[in-house]
């Protein structure tokens, strides 16, 4: 629809222009988990069960049930659904699915290792496009590194085969990565290819922090992504890779994100979209699954989610004394990614402050220049000061840079 | 500009795409490709465009819609026309509508 020179029809992109003149919808997308199940055997998965897992198969939602939570969805007002897993291809009613979201007006965005991806699948993504560009995890980009992080033979191939599928046909994706130790001398390679994909806006994602498992059903899974974690100062040291291009950025960032959010334990988007698992539970986002926090859609609706259950997280406060010492008090959340999720998978409460984050976040912060070496941020008396000081310095470095002066235009 | 609408005929929204009424605005997803392929981005009609559309999808005869719309607006009628031509003519190019059947 490029060049639309047309008086009746609006192209209207979503980051440009106000979608809605009068109110959101209820509800703007919807991520949907097909299944905890995955062809690969990740080492830093935090969800991943075995494919051929028959019981969990039979608990998964069947396409009738999915087709009733679409509609519904669409019903509310929701344009994009996002289907994740687990490996979502795995199901083998994938493509009913896909079609029935389609068809209801709704764009899909696909989580995929790619491994699945063959050409009768492709060849549905060139017909009915699915409005939103794919998005593929690398796990690396040899055999060896990428097979040690998947241990299963013969997935580096298939996800070539995959990935090439998409990349002849020109079906838009996007690439992201795990920053893990088999793959870390990969990062430049993979972001290198990233710059060379035509649909890629940005350089590709890196997740590296190793989230535990949600269903806090491993502790010797749990063991063994702990020892994958980076050190804070390893991972600030990743983060910082592009920190020319993006440190401009950064004090806006901050003047805007950072500051003390007190006793609110739900202080991010979680309440304007949600997600289903595998089996028909709402959850408020993907890796929140404290079952009192949950809503089984086979005994209700998604409206009645949003809007009587929902709420109610909304208001929740913190109430361990160790959060409102520290995290309520800290105005670096911002640049912290504490919240009740991570408590839930760490220490399975919803307020207990995660340590490692905690560590980040003030490593992120010692870094950029906002606390000093051995600072804690909840002890600083003047926070909304101390960020304000900061940004404009940072503004007139970046000025001085850039050889202007506060006069010059 | 006239010579390619039938203004006896009845013009429906093909089904390539999905017209989506959300909170009072209409939303055109393109199902097929061709269509559509801005990735991010979103197709909605300007209130002229949602007037006809809204009288098109009660299956009427251009012309009837012609009329309807000329005691609905105070604009003048040669202009009304020309909007609903133009609108439709659009539309057909773009694989939005399609005509369902002309009326003899």
């Amino acid at each position: 629809m490029k060049g639309i020179r047309s008086p009746f029809v609006i192209r209207k992109t979503r980051q440009q222009h106000p979608l809605w003149r009068k109110r959101q919808p209820l509800l703007s997308q919807l991520d949907i988990e097909l299944t905890e199940r995955c062809n690969n055997n990740c080492i830093h998965c935090c969800i991943n069960l075995p494919a051929a897992n028959r019981s969990t198969r039979i608990r998964e939602l069947d396409t009738t049930q999915w087709e009733s939570i679409l509609r519904q969805a669409a019903d509310l007002g929701a344009l994009t659904v996002r289907f994740t897993g687990g490996e979502p291809l795995l199901r083998k009613d994938f493509p009913d699915l896909y079609i029935i979201a389609r068809k209801l007006g709704l764009k899909v965005l696909l989580f995929t290792n790619a491994r699945l991806i063959d050409a009768k699948l492709a060849h549905l993504f060139i017909r009915i496009p699915p409005l939103e560009r794919i998005e593929v995890t690398v796990f690396g980009l040899t055999r060896k590194s990428y097979e040690t992080v998947t241990k299963v033979h013969g997935s580096f191939l298939e996800f070539q085969k995959g990935v090439r599928l998409l990349e002849e046909n020109r079906i838009p994706f996007i690439i992201k990565g795990v920053y893990l130790p088999a793959n870390a001398d990969e990062v430049n390679q993979i972001e290198a290819w990233a710059a060379a994909l035509p649909w890629m806006e940005h350089p590709p994602d890196f997740s590296l922090l190793m989230e535990l498992r949600g269903r806090r059903d491993s502790p010797a899974k749990n063991r063994s992504l702990l020892k994958l974690r980076s050190s804070p100062e390893t991972a600030v040291t990743f983060m910082r890779r592009h920190e020319k291009k993006n440190m401009p950025g950064m004090a806006s960032f901050c003047e805007r994100f950072v500051g003390i959010k007190g006793d609110i334990l739900f202080s991010c988007g979680a309440g304007t979209g949600g997600c289903v698992d595998a089996y028909g539970r709402w959850q408020p986002c993907l890796s929140l699954r404290h079952p009192d926090l949950t809503y089984d859609l086979l005994k209700g609706s998604l409206e009645d989610a949003l809007t009587r259950h929902f709420p109610t997280l909304k208001g929740m406060k913190a109430q361990n004394p160790d959060f409102l010492q520290r995290c309520a008090r800290c105005f670096l959340r911002g640049l912290c990614e504490q919240c009740p999720a991570w408590s839930w998978s760490e220490h399975g409460n919803l307020d207990t402050p995660v340590e490692y984050l905690c560590q980040i976040a003030h490593a992120w912060a010692h870094h950029l220049g906002i606390l000093a070496a051995g600072e804690k941020s909840w002890e600083i008396q003047d926070a909304s000061q101390r960020i304000i000081s900061w940004a404009k310095n940072r503004s007139s470095i970046q000025g001085n840079r850039e050889g202007k002066s506060p006069g010059k235009k | 500009m006239k010579q390619d609408i039938d203004l006896k005929a009845i013009y429906v929204p093909s089904e390539d795409v999905v017209a989506r009424e959300i909170e009072g605005e209409l939303i055109i997803v393109p199902i097929v490709a061709g269509i559509g392929d801005g990735l991010d981005d979103l197709l909605t009609l300007n209130e002229t465009g949602k007037a006809i559309w809204d009288q098109l999808i009660q299956k009427k005869q251009l012309s009837e819609i012609i009329e309807l719309l000329k005691k609905q607006f105070k604009s003048a009628a040669e202009k009304i026309e020309q909007d609903v031509y133009g609108f439709v003519k659009e539309l057909l190019k773009r694989g939005i509508l399609k005509m369902q059947s002309p009326r003899s």
